[in-house]
């Protein structure tokens, strides 16, 4: 073998450790016995499935309601999904397909309203859902993921641009009207990106942190980002090997689907990006 | 209003319009003002003693920060019905017309269509994106902070440009604000490069002639990215631990002391940059790796022909490409980076503390202290100038973006 390409194997092998290693130890902490985050050895000498079990019982002692959190997650993250996709879909395909006033302008509004992180106006957020006693509710959380969706429509409607518009013309031609274009051309062809789409809002009300922070302030309604963090930061590291069992269940699912989902990567990345 | 619908003889539009109207001017006239003139004042009365008979009662004053909230919307949906009002004349007008013409009226929704579609996402955006942002920055025109100024207990008033003159001015504030501005810029810099640089040997690396199993490798190295950030960050900040955290406990395996990773105000910021390069390299070796397949293969070819080194032609032919098409992305990963509240809060919390700022600690960027201005500390007025002067920016790349934006440039392309 040439000495230049053992130099790149052996590059290539060590990136490959360390992008591994996290994820390798957690998940081996996460059988480890005892619950400090100091260990003697890498692999552990002995195996245990206490902590995924202890996640899920109550002891007086402390206080981690890791059921009630996944499930809090769960619900506000499928509820932000339906409703944001839906958002989603309806504005992108108006920019797509329609020329209307102001629709230029309006994209301008868009783009700029997209990059900016809703959390800068957190504390607007947080009196209007005072306002509307939301605050503290899961609900309160679910509106603010979907409700700002359709900012992110960029994706979708690069998606729908590519569709060719002769299908439409032809169907209607053939006496459809703007309804049933939508539902039952436009849909059926656009799997690929109403699963992008999903997913994305999913993982993103999945793992958000800052406004499950800010909103959510009891401990009963928080969603996993929130009481994970608040594990560590609590209890400072001496539930580690618990808080490893933790991440690994919060990280499986989402893994598995972004893994999933890389081949569209580079479309939601490049969506908004130059001709090359 | 509906008038003219009804003249063309689309009735039930013509109803619709009408009941909106009705509506829009009962509200507009009896009851928005008593909250329009309350975004002005901001209420006059703070709790108080009230005489009830011969006993003194507690009377809860005016809430400031409600009413101004109640005013904005008020405003918004005075614009709301001006719009619709606009709406409307134009319907008529443009129905009329075509009717003039001789041509069914029934068949010319389809300009209405888009607006449809748009209305719901229009309201959600309109309440939950523009509304807040309008909010915030009234609120820096405010005195809304702790612990002087916090309703119900007390009033908010008007303050004017005093929080702008504060954060530049005030010993104390402006310390701080230019102190945490200077390593969020640095911090962005650095981030972007890094992770930027670093995608692209990582991507080049992989895609060298004779390596084999590039999939494997590819998929290897994405792990990082499809972990969820807050997990992967959290778990850093157990590795990166001074006392108990394996990275230290492998330097002292070797006979040495270990660092104080997050603990010491130099080494905490060598942390996130480290850090955020092992979640942010994966992105742009993706991207890169996409690309790379792009360039047409001839161009090297003639290259080789001519004698290029293999540095020649990285730099004359692959740079120029991945620059070109990237050009864009590493706009908005800088303005992401400017705004990444995931790898600094989660990581340091903003720490470690410092004395030299006011409320905030030696790694954390605008957003971070922004953040623990609002939540922790509540001086929500100075929170709210940072969140203008970063939305400024912001939006200024944004339209720098925008103008070689593919989906706006190349529609209709298509066809």
């Amino acid at each position: 073998m040439k000495p230049k390409l053992l130099v790149s194997y052996v590059l290539l092998a060590l990136i490959g450790v360390v992008s591994i290693y996290p994820a390798l130890w957690t998940v081996l902490s996460s059988f480890r016995v005892g619950n400090s985050l100091f260990s003697d050895t890498f692999i552990p000498k002995q195996w245990t499935l206490d902590h995924y079990m202890d996640l899920f019982r109550t002891r007086g002692t402390r206080d981690i309601q890791y059921a009630k959190w996944f499930w809090n997650t769960l619900q506000v993250a499928a509820v932000s999904t339906v409703i944001g996709t839906i958002l989603q879909l309806l504005t992108a395909y108006a920019f797509s397909r329609f020329r209307f006033k102001g629709r230029k302008p309006m994209m301008m509004v868009v783009l700029i309203l997209g990059m900016f992180p809703g959390f800068l106006s957190i504390i607007a957020i947080f009196s209007i859902l005072q306002k509307l006693t939301l605050l503290d509710s899961k609900w309160g959380l679910v509106l603010v993921y979907s409700a700002g969706s359709a900012l992110g429509m960029f994706v979708a409607k690069g998606f729908f641009d590519t569709i060719p518009r002769s299908l439409e013309e032809a169907a209607r031609i053939d006496g459809a009207n703007n309804m049933s274009i939508f539902f039952r051309i436009i849909l059926p062809l656009s799997r690929p990106i109403i699963t992008y789409i999903s997913l994305m809002t999913f993982t993103g009300a999945w793992v958000d942190f800052i406004f499950a922070r800010a909103i959510l302030t009891s401990r009963d309604e928080w969603t996993l980002a929130v009481g994970l963090w608040s594990i560590i930061d609590s209890y400072n590291s001496t539930e580690f090997t618990l808080f490893a069992a933790g991440c690994v269940l919060v990280a499986i699912p989402i893994t598995v689907l972004y893994m999933y989902t890389q081949r569209f990567l580079v479309d939601g990345l490049t969506a908004g990006a130059s001709k090359g | 209003m509906g008038l003219g619908q009804w003249y063309n003889r689309q009735y039930a539009k013509a109803v619709f319009f009408a009941a909106v109207y009705a509506t829009g001017l009962y509200v507009a006239f009896a009851v928005l003002p008593p909250y329009l003139k309350g975004l002005i004042t901001l209420g006059d009365k703070g709790v108080h003693l009230e005489k009830v008979g011969k006993i003194s009662r507690l009377v809860p004053g005016d809430h400031s920060i409600f009413m101004m909230i109640n005013g904005v919307l008020a405003m918004l949906v005075l614009l709301v019905i001006v719009f619709l009002y606009v709406l409307n004349i134009r319907d008529a007008v443009t129905v009329g017309r075509r009717r003039a013409e001789g041509q069914d009226p029934s068949k010319l929704n389809n300009g209405m269509f888009p607006w449809l579609l748009l209305a719901i996402p229009f309201l959600g955006v309109l309440f939950f994106t523009v509304m807040p942002i309008v909010f915030t920055s009234l609120i820096a025109f405010t005195n809304y902070s702790s612990p002087n100024h916090i309703p119900a207990k007390n009033l908010v008033d008007w303050v004017g440009f005093s929080t702008f003159n504060n954060l530049f001015n005030m010993t104390g504030w402006s310390d701080t604000f230019v102190g945490v501005l200077t390593w969020t810029i640095i911090w962005a810099i650095l981030a972007t490069v890094t992770c930027y640089f670093g995608g692209i040997l990582v991507a080049l690396l992989i895609n060298q002639q004779g390596v084999k199993f590039k999939g494997f490798w590819r998929t290897l190295f994405i792990i990082p990215y499809a972990i969820p950030q807050f997990v992967s960050l959290l778990i850093m900040r157990n590795m990166l631990n001074e006392q108990f955290g394996p990275i230290n406990q492998y330097f002292r395996a070797f006979g040495l002391d270990g660092l104080p990773w997050l603990n010491d105000p130099l080494w905490a910021k060598i942390s996130v940059i480290v850090v955020n390069m092992w979640i942010g390299i994966p992105v742009t070796m993706v991207l890169v790796m996409g690309i790379l397949t792009t360039i047409p293969r001839d161009l090297y070819e003639a290259a080789d022909v001519d004698g290029a080194s293999q540095w020649m032609k990285f730099r004359n032919i692959t740079m120029p490409y991945i620059l070109f098409a990237t050009a864009p992305i590493l706009i908005s990963q800088f303005v992401g980076n400017i705004n990444n509240f995931n790898v600094i809060y989660l990581l340091t919390g903003g720490g470690p503390a410092t004395v030299n700022y006011n409320n905030a600690g030696s790694t954390d960027l605008l957003v971070t202290w922004l953040f623990k201005l609002t939540i922790d500390f509540k001086q929500y007025n100075i929170a709210a100038a940072v969140a203008i002067l970063i939305f400024l920016f912001i939006a200024t790349a944004a339209i720098l973006l925008f103008r070689r934006t593919k989906s706006y440039q190349e529609e209709d392309m298509i066809q």
